[in-house]
């Protein structure tokens, strides 16, 4: 190398034009497809587990609320809605979808490069370390997302019998929309919960290098995070009103009850089984545990006695999809932007 | 154009310095070998210089100046790394294929040419092939980067001797017909004065002996003699290192001059590279060429130059 084009050489170098990005796309393709496979197998099999449970869901709602006049066959087919029962009920454990998505699709992606030493391979190729890891992660965050997404419409329409109008006079089972094991399956939440689960995956593979205590630590992160938000976080996202109607809508999520005599407080939740003995001995009884039958209300009522209740309205469904939707999305691309760098700043 | 420029270049891994106040330039048009025990700092060194670590101290440039691990200097460098990493899961062409995506060059013609005539077949796994194949193989995709400098970091480590031979007769072709710089690092000494031109020795994170082969081995001479003066001789300049073999001694010893007034009673006998870097590696302490740093470096270098 000459002195002469020493220069030329230099300002070729300024003006470098760096691999395109779509280049990426197949090798993202190549060696990732065995994992979208896998997501894809596993969420198909569930969709289909949905869509037969969901069936005869379905059918045996509408059988009960088309069944007049009350009769007994009736009630046997109330019953029969409300017994049914599978993994599905509640919504706990498809809560679980979103961490293992998370912990086998997102905690290898890097931890396996990192483990078996090809980072050194694929981050010293002209395409840059940085864009290799962003090229990565974002198509695949979508794609693991948007999947979700599709799945979680399939949720709604399982759970839907669970919401109607008609369930609490029918004596059908009835949930809140944003009771815990619910809300997060269904609207935007779900996908919003496997793109926060995919982001934790990848940045704690990153971080611990190894595959397997990657998936480790993303399950227990994405757990702690589920529970946290779910029982402390979620009922806080807007005031909870106050209402000293007894009558509180099956359909609401009642956060706290309490009861007041002569304006001061006077107990929390239940009323004392004592308390009940001693003002209204004609009420039936055996009713602890169970909600307060409307006889106690207005027996209590004639004592003085009033209920407050906080809660979050089933109306504020969608408000509270779009914070939560909003909140993990602004996660979701925290932890990859953090991850991004920890690539382009520490590494070997 | 030097490949490889570090200035007080350091690297510290929690408390413990990897490689510190290394200062070194390696020419271009060399094959050049760094050597060391384990443990020396020869991985961290090119990590360093192929951008895959940051340093803690000190800078590294690569191919005159490029800043190591931008994007200008990953055009121009390829790396195969130690026990040359590959998808294992991936088939042969798909390498080829993902190498092709990920680089600015990629003359796949070369490649596919080059791994026909060592008997690779494009469809097998990477991981079904044999460890001599898998280092060809890895360094096949670097050179049809069309890189300007190779950086193989342990190559010969993995391989028997029949793949280290056919291994290092690819990349010198590559050398002589591309024009391509070779920075290696080998902890094996024998085989290293077929191929290496230029020759840089580190023990400790330090550098100790950096060079063209053919001027380092003109300048040390090792002296033979009766035991019993070697401990007055040893005491002398220019002494790197003195062993004991029955009764004769040895000393080898650096000198400026072409000739070096040999003791009577002593013979004077050149020197090959493999004694010379086994007596500096036995030698932690000593250096032919100081550290800038600390400034007391009478001796003309050309790691500098």
């Amino acid at each position: 190398m000459t002195a002469l084009t020493e220069p030329a050489r230099l300002k070729e170098n300024a003006n470098l034009r760096p691999v395109p990005w779509r280049r990426m796309a197949w090798v993202t393709w190549r060696q990732h497809r065995i994992a979208l496979a896998g997501v894809a197998a596993f969420l198909g099999a569930l969709a289909v587990y949905v869509w037969i449970a969901g069936l005869q869901l379905h059918h045996a709602h509408a059988a009960a609320t088309a069944c007049h006049p009350a009769s007994p066959a009736c009630a046997d087919l109330i019953t029969n809605f409300n017994n049914m029962n599978n993994f599905l009920v509640g919504g706990y454990v498809l809560q679980a979808v979103p961490a293992l998505i998370g912990a086998f699709a997102g905690a290898p992606l890097l931890a396996r490069e990192l483990e078996i030493g090809t980072f050194r391979y694929a981050w010293t190729q002209g395409f840059g370390r940085w864009r290799w890891t962003l090229a990565k992660l974002v198509p695949l965050a979508v794609v693991v997302a948007a999947a979700a997404a599709a799945i979680s419409v399939l949720f709604s329409w399982y759970y839907q019998p669970y919401f109607a109008t008609g369930n609490q006079a029918l004596s059908l089972s009835e949930a809140p929309p944003l009771a815990a094991g619910l809300f997060g399956l269904r609207g935007v939440a779900f996908a919003a919960w496997t793109l926060a689960a995919f982001a934790i995956g990848a940045l704690a593979g990153m971080l611990i290098r190894r595959v397997v205590p990657a998936i480790v630590a993303t399950l227990a992160a994405y757990t702690g995070l589920a529970l946290v938000a779910g029982n402390f976080l979620r009922q806080h996202y807007l005031t909870p009103p106050l209402t000293s109607n007894p009558n509180v809508p099956g359909s609401a999520l009642v956060l706290s009850q309490w009861w007041t005599h002569g304006g001061r407080f006077a107990f929390a939740g239940q009323p004392p089984n004592d308390l009940l003995m001693r003002l209204c001995p004609n009420a039936p009884a055996g009713v602890l545990g169970k909600p307060l039958h409307q006889t106690f209300f207005q027996c209590l009522a004639q004592h003085g006695y009033r209920t407050w209740t906080s809660y979050q309205p089933a109306s504020r469904f969608w408000p509270f999809q779009w914070i939560e939707g909003g909140w993990l999305l602004a996660l979701s691309v925290l932890l990859i932007a953090v991850t991004v760098w920890l690539v382009r700043r520490r590494v070997a | 154009m030097n490949v490889i420029e570090a200035s007080a270049l350091g690297k510290r891994y929690g408390s413990t310095w990897a490689l510190r106040e290394c200062t070194l330039a390696i020419p271009g048009g060399h094959v050049a070998a760094l050597v060391g025990p384990n443990g020396a700092g020869k991985t961290t060194l090119l990590n360093l210089a192929v951008g895959l670590t940051d340093p803690t101290a000190g800078t590294a440039a690569v191919l005159g100046g490029r800043r190591a691990g931008s994007p200008a200097a990953l055009d121009g460098i390829a790396f195969v790394a130690q026990d040359a990493p590959l998808y294992k899961n991936l088939s042969v062409a798909d390498m080829l294929h993902l190498t092709r995506n990920l680089n600015r060059h990629f003359d796949q013609g070369y490649a596919e040419a080059r791994l026909a005539e060592l008997g690779v077949p494009l469809k097998r796994k990477a991981g079904k092939l044999s460890g001599g194949q898998q280092a060809q193989l890895a360094l096949t995709l670097a050179l049809a980067r069309r890189p300007r400098l190779l950086v193989l970091d342990e190559p010969m480590a993995m391989l028997d001797p029949l793949a280290r031979h056919d291994f290092m007769a690819t990349v010198i072709t590559a050398m002589a017909e591309d024009g391509v710089s070779v920075v290696l690092s080998s902890h094996v000494l024998a085989e290293l004065e077929r191929v290496a031109d230029y020759l840089i020795l580190v023990s400790r994170g330090r550098v100790q002996v950096a060079g063209e082969v053919d001027d380092l081995l003109a300048r040390y001479r090792v002296l033979t003699g009766p035991a019993a003066e070697a401990d007055r001789l040893a005491e002398r300049p220019g002494v790197v290192r003195a062993w004991r073999g029955g009764t004769q001694a040895h000393l080898l010893i650096r000198t400026n001059a072409t000739t070096y007034p040999v003791p009577p009673g002593w013979q004077a006998h050149p020197v090959s590279l493999e004694e010379l870097a086994l007596a500096y590696l036995r030698e932690p302490g000593a250096a032919a060429r100081p550290g800038p740093a600390r400034g007391r470096d009478a001796e003309p270098s050309e790691v500098t130059r």
